[in-house]
């Protein structure tokens, strides 16, 4: 009884403590960063580099046992509001950064250096009982826009064509808008059709397209299988139209590749800095071509 | 001695189950407040008729185009559309567990009822993705089987356990003489039924079926997966749509504080409130009007 009776007082405290607690973390937002070395990595971003920067993880962590090393997608746009707010130590992302990530990272007063750590080719694909097997650049551009809405233009079926791009959220949006749509201007006019399915994952698109005859998708090299056709690309009308593949993607010749990036809070040190080397040795470029990407070097 | 620290503790218990007592109308509030707070910055930038009436969203360009006319849209016709299969599915499916199932069986389906509530909505939504999706597609001979259809499909299986068991409850509390006096005037089992028990417990059927849209309204994983997420209007139920939650869901990740974009999409927050609320508010005033008859 008189232990319950002293107890009282302590619970209810706790329980305003607790309160108070949720209210002022509520109200504080913005965490405080991290340093970037310690026993556990966080990499986060690229939906297109998850598969990669697991494989470097795995293969890291048999080196350095003592580092655990976590990796998680959302995009690339959300790996690098991530590495802003501290909540991991390396951002992977598939394209470059905004201009307004540039300002809003020199205002918090830091700067983020980045690591080109391999190439990635994007793909065009469709059902693969579509006869089309090869688009230029522009027709790619009128398909993506909306401006042709039939495969019988490109002599396929008379079927429409069903238009299947990733979330705003994605690097490979945003690639594929700035390269194909706006030509490499990134601050052109064009959009998407507005008719394009935005789909949550480059998982939904394969699937997608390996099922519906009438779907048109773009994803990273490292997603083909052969459930989906793959589509050769040229440049322009008088150019030859190349298939993907590691080694068309490092000489250039295919037209729509890109180069993917670890971002990091200054100059990498600890942690960070052994797995960015391991990235970039031969071990870890190996990976990358095992991935389905192109390897640096 | 022993009176004040009794009194004391009667005191506290008081106060704190008074705290916890207020803490979700405070909550409510907070929550109100800091979307207002967040989202009514995105009216410096587009006036509210064109935020609300505007039909393109392409919220990363520039300059940003904020409509979500197509997106309000989006979400009421996936709604309608669950609601058209899952009322009177439900309703039925109360009818039979509450006055016709054999006892055996009334527990087996009361206990399938609760294990289809408990399925995540993301494992719904990867059987969309892989088999209604294709299906409704060969069926109707569709473009593509991400449609606003889909997602009415999907979102029927997540309502239906909230208006089968809420509506069960309301056929249960209508009073057994109404069902006595009706038996006892010859009427038979069926006519007993849809003339008289049907009656009694209205209300709280109408209450069940405003919870069960309220929870389809605010669905976000599974409609996201199968319904395309183009911010088109549509113009019937085989069109895909984008709806109000899977545009946060999606984007929220990317938007940069601080801009129109970020902005938006918590006005489309305060948006999908104020609908949700009102929705919830009907169900409540049903209910409450039931309880006092």
């Amino acid at each position: 009884m008189k232990d319950k009776r002293s107890g009282m007082p302590e619970i209810a405290a706790a329980v305003l403590a607790s309160f108070l607690l949720v209210l002022s973390s509520a109200s504080c937002g913005g965490r405080t960063a991290r340093p970037g070395g310690g026993a556990a990595l966080q990499i986060k971003g690229s939906d297109t580099m998850v598969n990669l920067g697991q494989a470097w993880a795995e293969a890291f962590n048999k080196l350095h046992p003592e580092i655990n090393v976590a990796v998680t997608g959302g995009g690339s746009g959300t790996g690098i509001a991530a590495i802003f707010n501290g909540t991991c130590d390396i951002a992977e992302s598939s394209r470059a950064l905004e201009e307004k990530e540039l300002q809003q990272a020199k205002a918090a007063g830091f700067v983020l250096r980045e690591t080109i750590v391999g190439l990635d080719g994007i793909v065009v694909v469709v059902h693969p009982s579509n006869p089309v097997s090869s688009l230029t650049m522009d027709e790619l551009r009128e398909i993506f826009m909306g401006n042709v809405k039939r495969w019988s233009v490109f002599g396929g079926e008379d079927r429409p064509i069903v238009l299947l791009s990733r979330e705003v959220n994605s690097g490979t949006h945003i690639f594929f808008k700035e390269h194909v749509l706006r030509r490499g201007k990134s601050k052109g006019p064009e959009e998407f059709a507005p008719g394009a399915l935005m789909m949550p994952s480059s998982y939904a698109i394969a699937e997608e397209t390996a099922l519906n005859e009438n779907a048109v998708g773009y994803y990273g090299l490292g997603y083909m299988s052969p459930r989906q056709k793959v589509l050769a690309i040229a440049r322009d009308e008088g150019s030859p139209a190349v298939l993907p593949t590691i080694d068309s993607v490092r000489s250039n010749a295919y037209p729509i590749s890109r180069p993917l990036y670890f971002f990091t809070r200054g100059e990498p040190a600890g942690a960070v800095k052994q797995l960015l080397e391991f990235a970039l040795s031969p071990e870890g470029q190996a990976i990358v071509r095992a991935t389905d990407f192109v390897p640096v070097k | 001695m022993k009176t004040p620290s009794r009194r004391f503790r009667e005191f506290l218990i008081e106060k704190l189950i008074f705290l916890c007592g207020i803490a979700s109308v405070v909550f409510v509030a907070l929550i109100f407040i800091f979307l207002l707070r967040e989202g009514v910055s995105v009216f410096k930038t587009v006036s509210p008729g064109s935020f609300l009436g505007g039909r393109f969203w392409y919220p990363i360009s520039n300059p940003a185009r904020l409509g979500i006319l197509p997106l309000i849209l989006g979400s009421l016709l996936v709604t309608a559309g669950a609601i058209v299969i899952a009322v009177p599915l439900g309703i039925a499916a109360a009818f039979y567990i509450a006055e016709v199932a054999p006892k055996r069986l009334r527990t087996i389906l009361k206990s399938c009822v609760e294990v289809l509530s408990a399925i995540p909505s993301v494992v719904l939504g990867f059987l969309g993705i892989t088999v209604l999706v294709p299906f409704l597609r060969n069926l109707f001979h569709l473009p593509t089987g991400l449609t606003a259809f889909s997602g009415s499909i999907m979102l029927a299986f997540m309502a239906l356990p909230t208006i089968i068991t809420i509506s069960e409850d309301a056929i249960k509390a209508v009073p057994r003489e109404y069902k006595d006096g009706a038996l006892a005037l010859g009427a038979t089992h069926w006519q007993t039924l849809y003339r008289v028990v049907i009656h009694g417990a209205l209300p709280g059927i109408i209450a069940a079926a405003m919870l069960g849209i309220g929870r389809v309204f605010g669905e976000t994983m599974a409609v996201m997966m199968v319904t395309g997420n183009a911010a088109v209007i549509p113009h019937s139920l085989f069109e895909p749509v984008r709806t109000l939650t899977a545009t946060i869901a999606a984007e929220m990740g990317e938007a940069a504080k601080g801009t129109p974009h970020y902005f938006a999409l918590f006005a489309v927050g305060i948006v999908l409130f104020i609908i949700s609320f009102a929705i919830n508010l009907t169900a409540d005033v049903l209910l409450n009007r039931n309880r006092k008859r």
